[in-house]
């Protein structure tokens, strides 16, 4: 990294930088994301919606964020 | 007082026998519409990525009220049980649901389901305390080994998914008619009204329709069209319909002929 007080991570397949210590709730946040109508996944393991805000992103973490989609 | 003939699955009950799908539709509002038309009280969405640049995208959720409507979260697009187990386990903690359909398909071409995979997963997630509606060939040996690995529901095709061709195999279709009291729905293939009728004549429990209603020239009159079908289909049923017989048998009675 070039910037020793950033992190990069993947969400949704797609790099992110963000500040070092960010939690998994501000990211939520950031994305303007609703969180009742999503569920987090932090490196393939669900994560808790309660736990977000406790949950710091390290550099290189892999986030996936679901919702419902129209499906057969 | 008559009691109601409602579909039973897991311990939800439902006044209407049409399940629907919610994908292929032009838009959600076209969508949200074609459903309540339809009158189905249970619908089949899936899990997929949130758009994070387009903040802007409307949500399933906006159009189609999961309190009013039950949302039967699926498996499409998964090819193996560690995909499926997956997409279930994260759909469960959107919100809690654990009523799920289960689908875990063998070939990219025809759809047909791997039952394999789909036997361990249903195994799996009956144990982590899914109730699970599990998508399978029409095999009465597969469904029986599903019915023992606790599933909610037995969902045979009718025909590959989207094909719009009917029951292909009707004999197999009433073996598990026969065998199971687990609700049975014909999942997947229909292709137009008289196909979910003949389904609900043969006695399955309900029909689970997409692409027969989304991409019919007008989606609106084909989700009344399929709504009245399993109506029909369903009373027929239970109306104990009449032998068949080669020969004629007049309808007016012979006496008093002039």
């Amino acid at each position: 990294m070039k910037f020793k007080n950033k992190i990069k991570i993947k969400v949704n397949g797609k790099n992110v930088i963000f500040d070092k210590n960010t939690s998994v709730g501000t990211l939520i946040k950031k994305l303007k994301i609703p969180l009742n109508k999503v569920a987090i996944e932090l490196n393939k393991k669900i994560l808790n919606k309660n736990k977000i805000n406790k949950t710091k992103l390290d550099n290189n973490d892999n986030i996936e964020i679901v919702h419902f989609i129209g499906g057969g | 007082m008559k009691e109601k003939d409602l579909l039973k699955i897991a311990n939800k009950k439902l006044n209407s026998r049409l399940i629907v799908g919610t994908g292929k539709y032009k838009n959600m509002a076209e969508c949200a519409k074609a459903i309540k038309i339809s009158g189905a009280e249970m619908v089949t969405v899936a899990v997929r990525r949130v758009n994070i640049v387009d903040k802007n995208k409307p949500l399933l959720m906006d159009y189609i009220d999961p309190k009013k409507i039950i949302y039967l979260p699926n498996t499409a697009g998964c090819f193996n049980s560690i995909e499926a187990l997956r997409t279930l386990r994260l759909a469960r903690e959107i919100g809690g649901w654990k009523l799920v359909k289960l689908e875990v398909l063998g070939d990219k071409k025809n759809l047909l389901p791997d039952m394999i995979e789909t036997l361990k997963s249903t195994e799996v997630l009956t144990k982590e305390g899914f109730e699970v509606m599990v998508y399978c060939n029409d095999d009465p040996l597969m469904a029986k080994r599903l019915e023992n690995a606790g599933a909610s529901a037995i969902m045979p095709l009718a025909a590959p998914i989207g094909s719009g061709l009917g029951i292909q195999n009707k004999t197999n279709i009433k073996i598990i008619r026969q065998q199971t009291k687990l609700p049975l729905i014909i999942d997947a293939g229909l292709g137009t009204a008289s196909d979910a009728s003949i389904a609900m004549e043969m006695g399955c429990d309900g029909v689970l329709i997409n692409t027969a209603i989304a991409k019919a020239k007008k989606p609106y009159d084909m989700a009344e069209a399929m709504k009245y079908a399993v109506i029909a289909g369903r009373k027929s049923f239970l109306s104990g319909r009449i032998k068949k017989n080669i020969y004629g048998n007049a309808s007016s009675p012979k006496k008093g002929l002039i």
